[in-house]
């Protein structure tokens, strides 16, 4: 089997993401990759070392912006040229796009939110959990070339310590490809400690009922020497920055502790804190689906019981 | 401006969802309602049909029983539903799915097609690029706030690393997310004229499809097995009576995360 990863990147690194899913395509037989857009031959040998055997870049300037139409044309261009069974790649908003209108380009079946890759028979296997987790699924495809979407963090990358051979590529790019156009762009820079490294996560979702709820997060957090982490609903309606986002847009996160509040557990949120070790769950809802999937659920008003959770904390000295 | 809206009908959140383990697919034979974030992609097409005028059609895929769910979004002010249902049809996986929505989006020839964010019953949240890319238009997706003008819309959107603002001309493809805006519930009026609402519904044939490339018979995907998923083990779940503080706290103590 030969597999085509797509490594993403944002500046100069390539995402851990695609990483990981070269790692796991590299133990499972033939994996290449292939980089897109700005600085991307200088980025490609650096996958050598996660087990590709061959990278391939293209550095046309239809790929400069972050988009996903010329993406694909470049990536049909180049499972044909490669010969790839299957084309991989992990989850993101770029990559989403770019994997389901390669779908379509290329009449194959798409499989995402996998949280593993296995060969069985000879023949690539996912594995999705479904139904809010509560069923496991193996997914096939019924011929190639297959192409798969990983779950954001679900493998990790390894080190190999192995080289690879990059080639430059060309492609022509549909016109209705280039049609849309990135006329501004806004990065987020985090500040304060960072969701992905606390042992502690206290995150809040709608539920707060406002902005000023987040200060008593931040309270309980600062007691428990943790982090405060939100849910997309609430940094979209601007009450606490994107930096702090957790799931499938945001960060996903694995902390010995998560205490969601206020947060329903919609399935976006879930993907990114479901690794976490213990979920505590308080909402008023008593079927918030963040209920099946926590350790301790309580169902009553967070802005009791938080308040007097720090108060507890903080009296333990 | 002619906005087309495509929505799908799910089983309702309350329901305890199973997969069918003769069919390895969803049971869908329960209560069913309108996917919720399709409504945002309602409201926002409804906003900007009554700011520039135009009509705001929704184009869905499922069982004839799905044209309930869609009176929903007639009653919220959508001017018509077009369903697509065929008994062909079941077992579509994203290429199926993907070519019978086209299929009707051609038909319709609108300036503009809107998505929501991602279904509740796992399908859709790649729908909209698979669908671009057969109708040949631009794509937007994870709209956070959208500007439609006579030739363009204009959407700022969120990823993993900001926002990015991208325009595209029309016609084109846009997918909002559920930040996009709170939908509104319909009126009586609303909901009494929804009942005079024209409601077409099209077969696989009707929009273009060859029965083989939907269905089950034109999945690339397939399912291979079924089986629990790893436990987390014991669940408490408890009503505050104003010990739920110390509870937390006794849980977190025990299990040493302080």
């Amino acid at each position: 089997m030969k597999s085509l990863v797509f490594l993403e990147h944002h500046g100069d690194a390539l995402e851990k993401g695609g990483l990981g899913v070269l790692s796991k395509a590299a133990s499972l037989g033939d994996a290449v990759g292939v980089v897109l857009g700005d600085g991307a031959a200088g980025l490609a040998a650096g996958a050598g070392a996660y087990g590709a055997s061959k990278v391939y870049a293209c550095e046309a300037p239809e790929l400069v912006s972050p988009l996903p139409q010329p993406r694909v044309d470049a990536l049909a261009t180049l499972v044909e040229q490669s010969g790839a069974d299957a084309v991989l790649f992990a989850a993101s908003v770029l990559a989403a796009d770019v994997a389901a209108g390669l779908a379509s380009r290329l009449g194959a079946g798409l499989n995402w939110d996998l949280t593993n890759l296995s060969v069985a028979d000879g023949e690539l296997v996912g594995t999705r959990p479904a139904l809010g987790d509560t069923v496991l699924v193996d997914v096939g495809w019924t011929g190639g070339p297959r192409l798969a979407m990983v779950r954001s963090g679900a493998l990790d990358p390894v080190e190999s310590g192995g080289t690879a051979e990059v080639e430059t590529f060309e492609t022509a790019f549909s016109e209705f490809s280039t049609l849309a156009t990135l006329v501004e762009q806004t990065k987020e820079e985090s500040s304060g400690p960072s969701i992905e490294d606390a042992d502690i996560i206290v995150a809040g979702g709608r539920g707060l009922g406002s902005p000023e709820g987040f200060t008593l997060l931040e309270e309980l957090a600062a007691a428990l020497g943790g982090a405060v982490g939100a849910t997309r609903a609430v940094v979209d309606a601007g009450w606490y920055p994107y930096s702090t986002q957790v799931g499938q847009t945001g960060k996903s996160v694995s902390p010995k502790l998560y205490i969601a509040c206020g947060i329903s557990g919609a399935i976006q949120h879930k993907v990114g804190m479901q690794g976490s070790g213990t979920i505590v769950a308080i909402n008023k809802d008593p079927n918030a689906p963040i209920f099946d999937f926590c350790d301790i659920g309580v169902v009553g008003d967070l802005h009791q019981i938080v308040p007097k959770l720090t108060e507890l904390v903080r009296s333990r000295g | 401006m002619k906005i087309a809206v495509c929505v799908k009908q799910v089983p309702d959140a309350t329901v305890h969802k199973r997969i069918d383990p003769a069919t390895k697919r969803l049971d869908r034979s329960g209560e069913a309602a309108l996917n919720p974030t399709d409504l945002n992609a309602v409201e926002e097409a409804l906003r900007i049909k009554e700011a520039q005028g135009g009509e705001v059609v929704l184009i869905s895929l499922g069982p004839s029983k799905a044209a309930e769910s869609l009176r929903k979004a007639l009653a919220m002010g959508a001017d018509r539903a077009v369903l697509v249902s065929d008994e062909a049809a079941p077992g579509s996986d994203l290429l199926g799915t993907a070519r019978a929505l086209a299929g009707a989006l051609e038909r319709e020839a609108a300036d503009l097609v809107l998505f929501g964010q991602a279904s509740g019953d796992g399908d859709g949240a790649v729908l909209w690029s698979a669908v671009a890319d057969i109708l040949r238009r631009p794509v937007i997706s994870q709209v956070a706030s959208l500007t439609a003008e006579a030739e363009s819309v204009t959407g700022k959107r969120q990823t993993e690393h900001g926002y990015d603002v991208i325009t595209a001309p029309l016609p084109a493809v846009v997918a909002v997310s559920d930040a996009i805006n709170e939908p509104r519930y319909p009126s009586l009026k609303g909901i009494m004229g929804a009942k005079t609402k024209s409601q077409e519904t099209l077969s696989l044939a009707d929009v273009g499809v060859d029965a083989v490339s939907a269905g089950e018979a034109g999945a690339r995907t397939t399912v291979l097995d079924l089986g629990p998923p790893p436990s987390r083990g014991d669940q408490v779940k408890i009503e505050d009576d104003g010990s739920a503080a110390q509870k937390i706290l006794d849980l977190v103590v025990e299990r040493k995360l302080l």
